[in-house]
C-alpha cells in the first residue's frame, strides 16, 4: 500500500490513531550529504582532488551497506488541543516554547520514529577498530540514509495533507505541513524520548530501545513531530 | 497431566492478544498493564477465561513487562503472584473440558545488550532470574519467553529460566519481514542456540501475520528436533473509519495456521489483534488435522549471533590463526592486551574464506578465563562467524561459552574420563558442538581400530550426559609422517570409518601431518584433499595458504557442491599474480593536494603512506627492513609522511577519511617493524616513544568512532594509548590514570546528555590525579562547554589532540 494512502486515511480521523507501521523503498542517495556527514564538506567526485583511494572507499561503503538496510517508520496522528496558556497538549508530556511556536496554526500533529535498522551498526562496529576510515564513511552513509528516509516520509505526509485539504497539486503541499521538530532540539528535552517512543510502540515495531542517556539503538534512528495546518 | 506429556499426542493451543482487550476494558495509554493484575483482577480473569472457553490449553500470565526494570521488588512480587493467581482462577472458572495450563510470560527487558547497546549480559540474566524465581514460587507450569528480537537477550532469558527452575521453557522470537530478528539472527541460528541450551519448544510470535511467517516456520521445521510454536499477529494494524482493524479475519487466520499445523507446527495461538474468536477458529480447524510427530533431526549446527553453519554437507574451514603457539608477535599482542591485533586476524581469516574461527588465547602468564571471555565478546562485535573455543582450562571454557552469543564449537574433549566429566556438563548447559579427540588415558592409539573404539566410547559417555552424537565431531588426530610414515594412513582410515560406520562428523588439524618436512604446504594440502575424499567434515587450517584454498575450491567443484562452478571461478579468477614490490610499485607520483614544493613525499614508502595504500606500505616497509634499522624507518620515513598528511589535513587540503587512510597505511608499516623486532627479540618497542595517554568515551555514551580516530592518530605519533572504550565510568578512568601516572587524559562525548558525565570525570580526576591534563572533544563540545566543565583543552579534531599531546609530552621531558 502506498504510504501516502495510509497517512491520508489516518489524517481523516478525529481522535488519536494507533501507531501505524510503514515500509519505504530505499530513497535516492544524496552523495553530497553523505560526504558532509563523513567529514568531507567540499568533495567533488569529478574534481582533480578526487583520489582513486577515496572513490574506492566510497564504493566499498556503498557495497557493504547494500541489502543491509530496511527503511521503516512508525507514526501516529493526533489532534492538537491547547491548554489555557496556549501550549499544545500532545500524546507525550512537554512544555516547550519552541515547539509551541512550531505548531502555531496547526490542528493536527504527526509523531513518527524512523530507522534503517541495526545492519549499519553491525558494519560500523565491525570496521571502527580495524578500518576506521571505512567506519567513518559508513557512519556518514547511515546518517544520510535515515535523514533521506525522514525526507521521504515527510514528503508523503505533505502530499497526504494536501489531499486532505483538497489541494490536488503536490506543489501546494509544503504549506500544509510545518518543519519537522525532534526531541532534543531547542527547549524540548531529549528525555521526552521515552514517552515519545512508547506511544509509537517503537520497541516492538521498530526495535528501537533507549539507554539511560536517551540514546537510541539502532543508532541510525530519528524521532520527530510534524505539525499539520487545517 | 504434565504439559510435555500432553504435547506428545496433542496440539497445544495458546491464547491470543491481551493488549487490545485490556484497552477495550479501559486500560489507558501509558498505564502498565501488569498493574491491572492487582488493581483489576476481575478484568484479567474475564479475558483469560474467555481464552480457556475458546479452547486454549495454555494461557500466559499477564506479566509481559513484569521485570525489575519496571517494578521494585515488592511490587514485582505482588504483580507476578496476582497474575498467576488470576490465570489459575480463569482456568478453574472456564467450562472448557480441555487440559489447562498456565505459563509465566516473559517479554524482553527493552534494553539493547552490549556491544550494540549498553546493557550488560549478566545484568540481563539477573533481571530475568528475578521474574523467573517469582513465577516458580507462584506455581506456573511453563516459562514462556516471547517476542524476543535479539539473540543475546534471548540467551540471557533462557539461561535465567534454566538456572532458576526445572520447568519446561518455551522460547518464541519476533521476526521481521526479512525473516530475521531485529539484530540479524536467522531462524536456523536461533534453532541451533536454543536447542543447544535445551529449550523445550521454540518458534515465533508477533510482528507479522501467519502467512508472512510461513518461511520462518518452514526453516524451524527443517532444523528443529523439539516442538515448534507459532503465535502470529492478525496481520498488520491499520486505521479504518476511525477504528483499528487488523487485516486477517479469524477464519482466514485459522486457514493459514491450519496449513502450518499440517506441515508440522505443534503449538499455536495468536498475538496482537487476535481475540478468543481467532483461537476458537484455530481449534475448530485443527479438529480435522492429525498432528505431525516431532522428529529428531540429525543435523549438526553451530551458530553465531546471526547465522548457522551446518556440518556434514560441505567441507567446513576452521581458521587456526588466532593462536599464540609458535607466534612471537601474537604472544606479544596477548601480553600487551592488544585486542585489535586479534580482531584483525579474525577479519583477515574471514576475508580469506573460513567458516568458523578457532580462538585460542592460552599463554602461561595471562589470566586465560578473563581473556577468553574478553576475546569472545570483542570478536563477536566485529565478526559474524561462529567461534571454536579452544582451551584446556574448564574455567576459561565456561567463561567463554557463557558469554558466547550463539552455539559455539568446543575444542576439545577426549576419551579421558576426567576431561569428559569436566567438559560435557558445560556443553549440556550452554550448548555446543564438541571436538572429540580419539585419545585416552593410554595416549594416542596407533591403529584406526583403537581410535574408532575410543570414538564409540565417547559417544556412549556423551549420551549419558544428554549430549547427542550430532553434537560431537571427532578429531582422529593427524600425526607427522616424518616420525612415522604410516601415520597418515591410520588417520585417513579413521576418518573413513568414523564417517561410514559411526555416521559421525570429523575434523582434523591437518597441518600436523607435514611437521618437520620442507615446503610443508605440498604435503598438507594433498593430505587435506585425501581426507576430504574419505569424508572429512571440517579442517582446522591456515586460510592464508593458497594450496589449502586451492584444494577446498577444487574439491567442491569436483564433488558437485559448486553450482556451475561459480565458487571456483570466482576464486580462481581473483588469485593474486605473483609479483615483487619493486616491479609493481609505480613511480612516486605525488598526490595533487600535496604537490607544493618542499612538501612532497620524499620516497616511494612516504608516497604510499600519504596516499593510504596499506598493502603497498607493508610490502615496501618489509623490503626496506633488509637495509635499514626498524627505528630508522619510523623516524626517517613514517613520521615525515604522517607529518605531510597531518599538515594537509590542518590546511583542509585532505579530509578526515584520507587522514585515516594514511594512518592505517602507517600502521601496517609499524606492524612490519614490530614483527621484525619481535623476531629479533629486541627489547625496544617500535613506536611507543612518547608518554602514556588515557582515552575514553564517557559514561552513558555508546558512540566512539571519534575516539577511535583520535586513538589511531595518537598511536601513529608514538603515544602509548590506553583505550578504555566507550561508556566508561569516571572511577575507571581515574584508576587507569593513576595506574599509568598518565600526564594526559582525553575524553569524548557525542551527546549533550553525556556532557555532565564528562564534567564529573574531570572533577574526579582533579581530586585524585591532579597532575594530569584533560583534553576533551566530540560532536557536541565547544570551547565554551569545555571551559564550563573545567577541561584544560578543547580539541576540535584528532590533529589538534596530537599537537596538544605533544606539548604535554615535551613539558614532561623538561
Amino acid at each position: 500500500m502506498d504510504p501516502r494512502d495510509v497517512i491520508a486515511e489516518a489524517l481523516k480521523e478525529d481522535t488519536r490513531t494507533i501507531p501505524q507501521y510503514l515500509e519505504f523503498e530505499a530513497p535516492a542517495l544524496n552523495e553530497r550529504e553523505w560526504l558532509r556527514y563523513a567529514g568531507v564538506p567540499f568533495y567533488d567526485q569529478d574534481s582533480v582532488r578526487a583520489t582513486p583511494e577515496m572513490t574506492a572507499l566510497m564504493n566499498q561503503a556503498r557495497q557493504l551497506l547494500a541489502g543491509q538496510c530496511a527503511y521503516r517508520v512508525s507514526f501516529l496522528v493526533a489532534p492538537i488541543t491547547r491548554d489555557e496558556e496556549g501550549y499544545p497538549i500532545l500524546p507525550f508530556a512537554q512544555h516547550s516554547e519552541k515547539l509551541r511556536a512550531n505548531l502555531e496554526g496547526c490542528d493536527k500533529v504527526v509523531l513518527f520514529a524512523a530507522t534503517i535498522g541495526t545492519g549499519i551498526d553491525r558494519l560500523i562496529q565491525r570496521y571502527e577498530r580495524v578500518k576506521p576510515q571505512l567506519a567513518l564513511m559508513l557512519q556518514g552513509l547511515g546518517a544520510e540514509r535515515v535523514e533521506s528516509l525522514c525526507d521521504a516520509f515527510n514528503q508523503a505526509v505533505s502530499q497526504a495533507a494536501s489531499l486532505r485539504s483538497g489541494e490536488v497539486s503536490a506543489l501546494e503541499a509544503p504549506s500544509m505541513t510545518h518543519r519537522r521538530f525532534s526531541p532534543g532540539y531547542g527547549d524540548l528535552p531529549i528525555s521526552v524520548q521515552k514517552e515519545f517512543l512508547a506511544c509509537l510502540d517503537a520497541e516492538r515495531r521498530l526495535g528501537i530501545t533507549l539507554n539511560d542517556s536517551f540514546l537510541m539503538s539502532p543508532s541510525k534512528s530519528v524521532t520527530a513531530i510534524i505539525g499539520i495546518c487545517g | 497431566m504434565r504439559i510435555l506429556d500432553y504435547m506428545k499426542d496433542h496440539f497445544l493451543f495458546l491464547d491470543g492478544g491481551m493488549g487490545t482487550l485490556l484497552q477495550a476494558a479501559g486500560l489507558q495509554p501509558g498505564e502498565l498493564p501488569e498493574r491491572w493484575n492487582v488493581s483489576h483482577p476481575e478484568e484479567i480473569i474475564k479475558i483469560q477465561q474467555s481464552y480457556f472457553d475458546a479452547g486454549s490449553n495454555l494461557v500466559l500470565s499477564n506479566t509481559f513487562g513484569a521485570n525489575g526494570l519496571k517494578f521494585n521488588d515488592e511490587e514485582l512480587e505482588a504483580v507476578i503472584f496476582a497474575a498467576v493467581r488470576n490465570a489459575r482462577e480463569a482456568a478453574s472458572r472456564s467450562s472448557g473440558a480441555q487440559e489447562k495450563f498456565v505459563a509465566l510470560d516473559i517479554g524482553p527487558l527493552g534494553k539493547l545488550l552490549k556491544p550494540y547497546g549498553d546493557y550488560e549480559f549478566e545484568d540481563a540474566v539477573a533481571m530475568y532470574s528475578k521474574s523467573v524465581r517469582l513465577g516458580v514460587q507462584a506455581g506456573v507450569d511453563v516459562i514462556f519467553i516471547e517476542t524476543m528480537n535479539d539473540s543475546y537477550d534471548t540467551k540471557a532469558a533462557l539461561l535465567a529460566a534454566k538456572e532458576n527452575s526445572d520447568l519446561p521453557v518455551f522460547v518464541s522470537n519476533a521476526y521481521g519481514s526479512d525473516g530475521k530478528l531485529m539484530t540479524g539472527a536467522s531462524p536456523a541460528a536461533m534453532v541451533a542456540m536454543l536447542e543447544g541450551m535445551h529449550a523445550d519448544a521454540i518458534g515465533a510470535n508477533c510482528s507479522l501475520g501467519p502467512d508472512q511467517l510461513t518461511g520462518v516456520m518452514e526453516e524451524y521445521l527443517r532444523y528443529a528436533s523439539v516442538p515448534v510454536l507459532l503465535k502470529p499477529n492478525a496481520g498488520l494494524p491499520r486505521s479504518e473509519n476511525g477504528k483499528t482493524v487488523f487485516d486477517v479475519t479469524p477464519s482466514a487466520f485459522a486457514e493459514s495456521v491450519g496449513k502450518l499445523l499440517e506441515q508440522g507446527i505443534r503449538i499455536a495461538g495468536g498475538c496482537c489483534g487476535t481475540t478468543p474468536d481467532y483461537i476458537r477458529a484455530v481449534v475448530e480447524k485443527a479438529c480435522s488435522i492429525q498432528p505431525v510427530p516431532t522428529e529428531a533431526k540429525e543435523i549438526s549446527l553451530v551458530s553465531s549471533y546471526t547465522n548457522a553453519v551446518q556440518f556434514g554437507e560441505e567441507p567446513i574451514l576452521i581458521g587456526e590463526r588466532i593462536n599464540p603457539t609458535g607466534k612471537k608477535r601474537f604472544q606479544q599482542a596477548l601480553r600487551e592486551n592488544d585486542i585489535d591485533y586479534i580482531l584483525n586476524e579474525a577479519l583477515k581469516q574471514q576475508d580469506a574464506g573460513v567458516h568458523v574461527l578457532d580462538v585460542n588465547v592460552g599463554l602461561p602468564e595471562i589470566d586465560e578465563p578473563a581473556f577468553l571471555l574478553h576475546a569472545v565478546r570483542e570478536i563477536q562485535a566485529v565478526s559474524d562467524l561462529p567461534l571454536q573455543l579452544d582451551t584446556t582450562d574448564p574455567v576459561a571454557m565456561e567463561a567463554g561459552l557463557r558469554a558466547y552469543n550463539g552455539k559455539a564449537m568446543v575444542n576439545s574433549v577426549n576419551g579421558k574420563e576426567e576431561v569428559m566429566n569436566a567438559v560435557f556438563p558445560l556443553v549440556k548447559k550452554y550448548g555446543g558442538l564438541v571436538v572429540a579427540l580419539t585419545l585416552d588415558e593410554d595416549g594416542i592409539p596407533e591403529t584406526a581400530d583403537a581410535r574408532v573404539a575410543i570414538a564409540e566410547k565417547i559417544i556412549r559417555r556423551a549420551a549419558e550426559f544428554g549430549i547427542e552424537k550430532k553434537d560431537l565431531i571427532f578429531d582422529p588426530l593427524a600425526m607427522t609422517i616424518s616420525a612415522d610414515t604410516g601415520a597418515a594412513m591410520a588417520t585417513m582410515e579413521s576418518v573413513r570409518r568414523i564417517h561410514n560406520e559411526l555416521g559421525a562428523n570429523t575434523s582434523l588439524g591437518v597441518s600436523n601431518v607435514s611437521f618437520g618436512l620442507p615446503n610443508r604446504n605440498i604435503i598438507t594440502s594433498t593430505f587435506f584433499a585425501l581426507c576430504l575424499q574419505e569424508g572429512l567434515s571440517a579442517a582446522i587450517m591456515n586460510p592464508y595458504a593458497q594450496e589449502m584454498m586451492n584444494v577446498y575450491h577444487a574439491f567442491r567443484a569436483l564433488h558437485n557442491m559448486d553450482e556451475n562452478c561459480m565458487g571456483y571461478i570466482e576464486y580462481a579468477q581473483n588469485l593474486p599474480t605473483p609479483a615483487t614490490p619493486s616491479t609493481t610499485a609505480a613511480a612516486p607520483t605525488p598526490v595533487a593536494s600535496t604537490s607544493e614544493a618542499g612538501h612532497a613525499p620524499a620516497s616511494e614508502l612516504q608516497t604510499a603512506i600519504v596516499r593510504g595504500l596499506k598493502e603497498k606500505t607493508g610490502i615496501l616497509t618489509h623490503a626496506m627492513l633488509a637495509e635499514k634499522k626498524p627505528l630508522e624507518i619510523i623516524q626517517s620515513e613514517v613520521i615525515p609522511a604522517l607529518n605531510i598528511v597531518g599538515a594537509d589535513f590542518e590546511k583542509k587540503k585532505v579530509y578526515l577519511p584520507q587522514l585515516l587512510m594514511a594512518a592505517e597505511a602507517a600502521k601496517s608499516a609499524f606492524e612490519e617493524v614490530k614483527l621484525a623486532m619481535a623476531a629479533s627479540s629486541d627489547e625496544e618497542t617500535a613506536n611507543t616513544t612518547r608518554c602514556a595517554f588515557v582515552l575514553a568515551t564517557v559514561h552513558g555514551d555508546i558512540h566512539d568512532i571519534g575516539k577511535n580516530i583520535v586513538k589511531l592518530i595518537l598511536e601513529n605519533y608514538g603515544f602509548a594509548v590506553s583505550d578504555l572504550g566507550k561508556d566508561v565510568p569516571a572511577q575507571k578512568i581515574v584508576e587507569e590514570t593513576i595506574r599509568l601516572h598518565a600526564p594526559i587524559v582525553g575524553l569524548s562525548a557525542l551527546m549533550t546528555t553525556t556532557v555532565p558525565a564528562m564534567e564529573e570525570t574531570i572533577k574526579l580526576l582533579r581530586e585524585q590525579a591532579p597532575w594530569t591534563k584533560v583534553c576533551v572533544g566530540g560532536a557536541v563540545l565547544t570551547q565554551e562547554y569545555s571551559d564550563a566543565i573545567g577541561a584544560d583543552k578543547y580539541c576540535k579534531d584528532a590533529m589538534e589532540t596530537v599537537r596538544y599531546a605533544e606539548e604535554v609530552d615535551q613539558l614532561q621531558n623538561k
